[in-house]
């Protein structure tokens, strides 16, 4: 239980700075490198280090699988439905003038933040369910099976 | 900072019925994933395929009179922004796909309840909507690169669908992981063909890359970006050398996935395939001429037969209807390969009759699953008294596949071979002739099995339920109406063959 302590104070150290750094680089991403998915892929590490110091039931406290599986999906409805919310306002699909038409560049902005978000929380729920899928090694099958 | 007030005429939703044709199952995807009930999963997904079968018929009869509806993408105009293009050659396309997923769902939901272990139902039908959502994207988008990524959003599904039939037959996962395999490299070479003609070109919208091609002329990029993609489809549709993925996948899958994707995943592929032959490349273009008249046309022919032949000697019904598919899709490509409009006419009539052929042979595979728990033609003898109604509409299915008058395969045939005849191919007109009577052969043998031979003393097998047996029928009838009344289809099928042979022109 004791073992690897330096291991487990940095890593502790460093999950706080790596999600802070994939909320810049997800929010910043209309100005400087990066986006919906790099951030989403950082914002994953974060709970793979986690789950790769601390155990997978650890991480799998802190995020258990049904919800990161609810969080991929909800990723894309945030992505479509900012689409829908253009198309309702009377705009083609994924227009985003739609959002201040009096303004469109303005629309434009908060449209690609939304869209991005969605990207980047789908992205995190895939990297966290694959890391899940790979390291829980739960027998698919038994041997009776075959 | 200044206020500007853009002028904007709110669009109706008539406007947009090109966008929700594809996203109704695509957003009812991820809706079925957050609500994760088994209960709602199946009413949620038939839903979305319902209402985007209303859409597609809302879209066919705009364009049925050769009208084009061109739908921009976040209000980016073509050719930079991606675009929506139906016309009637993909309104119809989308039309067989959304009318398949819809019937294949109502047999579904009792066949996925035994086939599939319940704690999957939800991601199931999730998947079934993305394959839905992604051949609707590649069915109508007009932009090269959205092909490609909405023909891997519907194949990566695929594999997932397929894998489902593990429960039954854990082969279901090699056959999967084999289709992945050649699905990937065929997706490969469909994108580095793309990466060829964008090369040439410098756009990625089909008209577009179309009208460039006919201003640069033939040349050696264009030449590989063609054949890149014809073989790289070429592995979707199954093409006669590059099907070896077929029978297994077909086989080891959900009776349910069998039935939607021998209905319309391949026949999506035929269409784009007939989109880049006929529309982006000129049907003048030489190099694509003779592409068709020596190596589609060769292969076709070989399909034709080979996979007949083999069919006849197989010992399980769900098997000899995959081979048997092979051999069909052979009689589709030889109608492109004609390059003339019956022949094209042929091809997408044959493409929607095969279609709900096939959908009824196979959901009634999924009844004999069901109800006598295997496909073998030992397990199936007798099954003519036992389930009457599902051997019955075998029987309808079984004579539209070999071409009998009065049901839809004699129509796509008879079509084919006044295509043969109008280019005085003679022996070509035999040879579709010849090889419809192996599917005789081989469609005997199961009728042979199902009403010749006794059942065994013990057996209980009771008729499917009717959840099953009234889909299975609305595919059997469909194959007899659309048999003898040809007005819809031929009509709809002329006007296609029409827009895609008017080469680029029939793009602007």
């Amino acid at each position: 239980m004791r073992h690897h302590l330096i291991l487990r104070v940095i890593t502790k150290l460093l999950i706080g700075s790596i999600m802070i750094f994939a909320l810049y680089v997800q929010f910043h991403g209309d100005y400087s490198p990066g986006g919906g998915f790099q951030a989403g892929v950082i914002m994953a590490v974060g709970f793979i280090i986690y789950g790769v110091v601390f155990s997978l039931d650890e991480a799998q406290k802190v995020l258990p699988p049904w919800l990161v599986h609810k969080l991929s999906a909800l990723g894309v409805l945030l992505y479509a439905g900012t689409g829908l919310v253009s198309m309702f306002l009377g705009y083609e699909f994924l227009n985003y003038s739609a959002m201040t038409p009096d303004h469109p560049e303005h629309g434009q902005h908060y449209g690609i933040l939304l869209v991005e978000l969605g990207v980047g929380i789908t992205v995190t729920g895939v990297m966290v369910t694959i890391y899940y899928a790979f390291t829980s090694r739960t027998p698919i099958m038994d041997d009776e099976a075959w | 900072m200044s206020t500007e007030t853009v002028p904007h005429t709110a669009m109706t939703l008539v406007d947009h019925l090109p966008a929700i044709q594809v996203l109704l199952p695509f957003v009812m995807a991820p809706l079925v994933v957050v609500v994760g009930s088994r209960r709602l999963a199946w009413p949620l997904t038939f839903l979305a395929s319902a209402a985007a079968f209303v859409v597609s018929i809302l879209l066919l009869m705009q364009v049925i009179d050769g009208s084009i509806i061109s739908y921009h993408m976040g209000g980016w105009a073509p050719p930079l922004g991606i675009e929506y293009r139906v016309d009637a050659a993909n309104a119809f396309v989308l039309l067989l796909v959304t009318a398949m997923s819809t019937l294949v769902l109502l047999f579904a939901r009792r066949s996925v309840e035994d086939e599939v272990s319940a704690k999957h139902h939800a991601l199931f039908y999730t998947a079934f909507l993305l394959c839905l959502s992604g051949l609707l994207g590649v069915a109508i988008t007009g932009d090269a690169f959205n092909i490609f990524v909405f023909l891997e959003i519907s194949s990566l599904a695929t594999y997932v669908l397929i894998a489902q039939g593990s429960e039954r037959d854990k082969r279901a996962l090699t056959a999967s992981y084999d289709y992945l395999m050649m699905g990937t490299i065929g997706a490969t070479f469909f994108v580095i063909g793309i990466g060829f003609l964008y090369m040439a070109t410098g756009t990625l919208n089909l008209a577009d890359i179309a009208g460039r091609i006919e201003d640069l002329g033939d040349n050696r990029t264009v030449r590989a970006g063609f054949a890149f993609i014809v073989v790289g489809i070429g592995l979707k549709v199954a093409m006669f050398p590059l099907h070896s993925w077929l029978p297994n996948a077909y086989t080891y899958a959900p009776s349910m996935v069998t039935a939607f994707l021998a209905a319309t995943a391949t026949k999506v592929a035929v269409y784009v395939l007939l989109r880049f032959v006929f529309s982006v490349f000129d049907p003048d273009f030489l190099f694509g001429t003779n592409t068709l008249a020596f190596i589609i046309l060769p292969l076709a022919v070989v399909a034709m037969f080979s996979a007949s032949f083999v069919a006849i000697f197989q010992s399980d019904l769900k098997r000899m209807l995959a081979y048997s598919s092979i051999a069909q899709i052979g009689y589709i490509l030889l109608g492109i390969a004609f390059l003339s409009e019956t022949g094209v006419t042929a091809a997408i009539v044959h493409l929607f009759n095969h279609g709900i052929t096939k959908a009824a042979l196979f959901m009634a595979v999924g009844a004999y699953v069901f109800s006598a728990k295997g496909t073998f033609y030992d397990t199936l003898q007798g099954m003519g008294r036992q389930m009457p109604l599902t051997s019955a509409a075998v029987v309808v299915g079984g004579l539209s596949l070999i071409g009998v008058p009065g049901t839809a395969g004699f129509i796509s045939k008879w079509v084919l071979v006044e295509a043969a005849l109008e280019k005085g191919w003679w022996p070509v007109a035999l040879l579709i002739v010849l090889s419809s009577l192996l599917a005789v052969i081989y469609v005997w043998r199961v009728l042979e099995v199902l009403y010749m031979q006794p059942a065994s003393e013990s057996s209980t097998v009771r008729e499917a339920p009717m959840s099953m047996v009234i889909p299975i029928w609305i595919g059997a009838l469909a194959c007899i109406y659309f048999g003898l009344d040809t007005d819809v289809t031929l009509t709809a099928a002329r006007t296609a063959a029409q827009g895609l042979l008017a080469g680029s022109t029939g793009l602007h």
